[in-house]
């Protein structure tokens, strides 16, 4: 979100949402005896993606480790922030820029890490249908390669290191559908609208995680069966990487004992079930194909509309992809609530005076531990050095056709805090505001 | 005079997740309430500020960051300071079962946890929400 942990707003929130990293320090810590060309990262961070993965080139650097040996992802998704899980801090045309600059750094100096995961995870979390989820995330993958090759980028060069997330919800054929629809849809656009060489850009890869949203706070035990099911279609769909939840996903972070029942599901799945022994097992099956038909059919009519509205970024200031979702949800709960849809535990089979699980707090000293931390670090730096790379660091954005990575990389390397490079950047840039829909 | 009930609807902190708060909007727009939905990342003092301005009968809090324990009671404070000791307050969202007391102890009226359905939140407005 842009802010260090010293931050006002981030009062009550610091560590609760995962690792804080307000610095160089804090990425020193999380790594420190762990060699990073043993090991393949996958950090979940889109605003300061840019600055985050610096952060930990800088300490593969400090560790003697080669950058071409790196391996791993970023997130690194705006588009599906502003359309869903709204954690953007500056305006799309910015944003956009600094992507296509981690394209273009991770081709040329760090190029076995993927650079984006184009995800369709939270818009489905935000209550979009699964067709939804494919066209909108699809259609983000185009809008990228569009500003990729405005930006002067050859498609080829990049497209083989996008990768894809997508949500594991509960209806099972459904979910699959939308898995073979995405790769027949990604192989037509890069083969038909972009023209790609390398057959590489034309296979889609992705990563799925089942739906948080599809467990409840009732009977929690049942979410250990919902889970099961949901990997089990991200597998007969073809997914290259799982994340199942934790049955108190909708209560607290993980305990350690819901965090091994939910690896346990994924080993046996992988190990018992035979359902990894060949690949796209329901290919010819008469539901399967049409679902997965229809889930094409669907997805190119909202690609025309997209096209139509002047692409994603043009869509999103429209509130288009917004007030789909949003309307979507609001469906989904009324549909609940009317009990068309029934979900065992919440609007049936109801148990009263169910006796609460244990769960995971998070002890409030963190946040004060964290605060004293970044406050000692401004005190311990060179904090002539932390201006001069933070002035470089403006003036750079101040001229747009430069890659903004090595001035970030430089801010980093210097002990520049997290809040201090976004404070810079919002001046230039300016801080996107969601418009009321 | 205007007899609708005006609700503040309200995403304190940086927590994001917006599905629960506009679902609860849309639901009390359609029961007939008048809402005004803040949008995201608002400190207490603009929400207190939002309850004043408009002349709120309801604010609906929507936390799923686990900082409800910092937000809600300082919020809490802000309304008592302002005079708005008759507005009703509720919350909803990711919030443990031991921190409900706590929540009410400050003032919270109802805590609304996952699952919760909008007519059950709708009856607690209309049976609790100050006469005018």
């Amino acid at each position: 979100m842009g802010q260090d942990s010293d931050h006002p707003l981030s009062k009550g929130e610091v560590g609760k949402c995962g690792v804080a990293i307000d610095s160089l320090a804090d990425m020193e810590t999380l790594f420190k005896g762990i060699p990073l060309d043993q090991i393949s990262t996958s950090m979940t961070t889109n605003a300061p993606a840019t600055i985050i993965w610096s952060m930990y080139l800088v300490v593969a650097e400090e560790q003697g480790v080669h950058w071409k040996n790196l391996r791993g992802t970023i997130q690194n998704d705006i588009l599906k922030e502003y359309i869903a899980q709204k954690t953007y801090i500056f305006p799309p045309k910015p944003s956009m820029k600094l992507i296509v600059d981690t394209f273009e750094f991770g081709s040329e100096h760090v190029p076995q890490w993927n650079t984006i995961s184009i995800s369709g995870y939270h818009i489905r979390e935000a209550g979009s249908t699964a067709l939804q989820e494919l066209a909108f995330t699809l259609y983000d993958g185009i809008e990228y390669i569009e500003w990729a090759q405005r930006q002067g980028l050859d498609i080829d060069d990049f497209a083989p290191r996008l990768s894809f997330f997508f949500n594991a919800h509960n209806d099972l054929f459904e979910e699959i559908a939308k898995y073979r629809a995405a790769r027949k849809v990604w192989y037509k656009v890069m083969t038909e609208r972009f023209h790609c060489k390398n057959p590489k850009s034309a296979i889609l890869r992705f990563h799925t995680q089942t739906a948080g949203c599809a467990l409840t706070a009732q009977q929690p035990y049942n979410n250990i069966v919902r889970v099961a099911i949901q990997a089990l279609a991200a597998v007969l769909g073809g997914t290259q990487s799982l994340h199942a939840n934790s049955l108190d996903e909708t209560l607290a972070l993980p305990t350690e004992h819901a965090a091994r029942i939910a690896l346990r599901t994924q080993q046996i799945l992988a190990h018992e079930t035979g359902i990894t022994n060949t690949v796209d097992p329901l290919a010819g099956s008469y539901f399967l194909e049409r679902l997965t038909l229809d889930m094409e059919k669907g997805c190119w009519e909202y690609f025309e509309r997209l096209d139509a509205m002047g692409g994603m970024v043009a869509a999103i200031e429209q509130g288009f992809p917004q007030r789909e979702v949003q309307d979507a949800a609001y469906e989904y709960q009324k549909a609940i609530e009317h009990k068309e849809k029934i979900i065992v535990g919440v609007n049936d089979f109801v148990v009263v005076n169910e006796p609460p699980i244990e769960i995971l707090l998070i002890d409030e000293s963190v946040e004060e531990q964290q605060i004293q931390r970044v406050r000692n670090l401004r005190e311990t730096r060179d904090n002539g050095r932390v201006l001069s790379t933070l002035t470089a660091l403006r003036d750079a954005a101040l001229t747009q056709s430069v890659n903004m990575m090595p001035y970030i990389l430089d801010c980093v390397r210097a002990y520049a805090t997290l809040g201090e490079i976004c404070d810079e950047l919002r001046g230039v840039y300016g801080e996107y505001e969601e418009p009321a829909f | 005079m205007n007899d609708k009930i005006r609700v503040i609807v309200a995403k304190p902190g940086l927590d994001g997740h917006d599905r629960g708060a506009k679902i609860i909007a849309l639901s009390f727009r359609d029961a007939g309430f008048e809402v005004i939905y803040t949008g995201l990342r608002q400190t207490p003092e603009q929400i207190v500020n939002a309850a004043l301005q408009e002349d709120a009968d309801v604010v609906g809090l929507s936390v799923l960051s686990g900082a409800h324990m910092t937000l809600c009671p300082r919020i809490m404070e802000l309304m008592k300071k302002e005079g708005l000791d008759d507005v009703l307050v509720l919350v909803g969202g990711i919030i443990p079962d031991q921190d409900i007391p706590k929540l009410k102890e400050s003032g919270i009226a109802q805590v609304f946890q996952p699952g919760a359905s909008t007519e059950e939140i709708i009856a607690f407005v209309r049976n609790n929400v100050r006469q005018k």
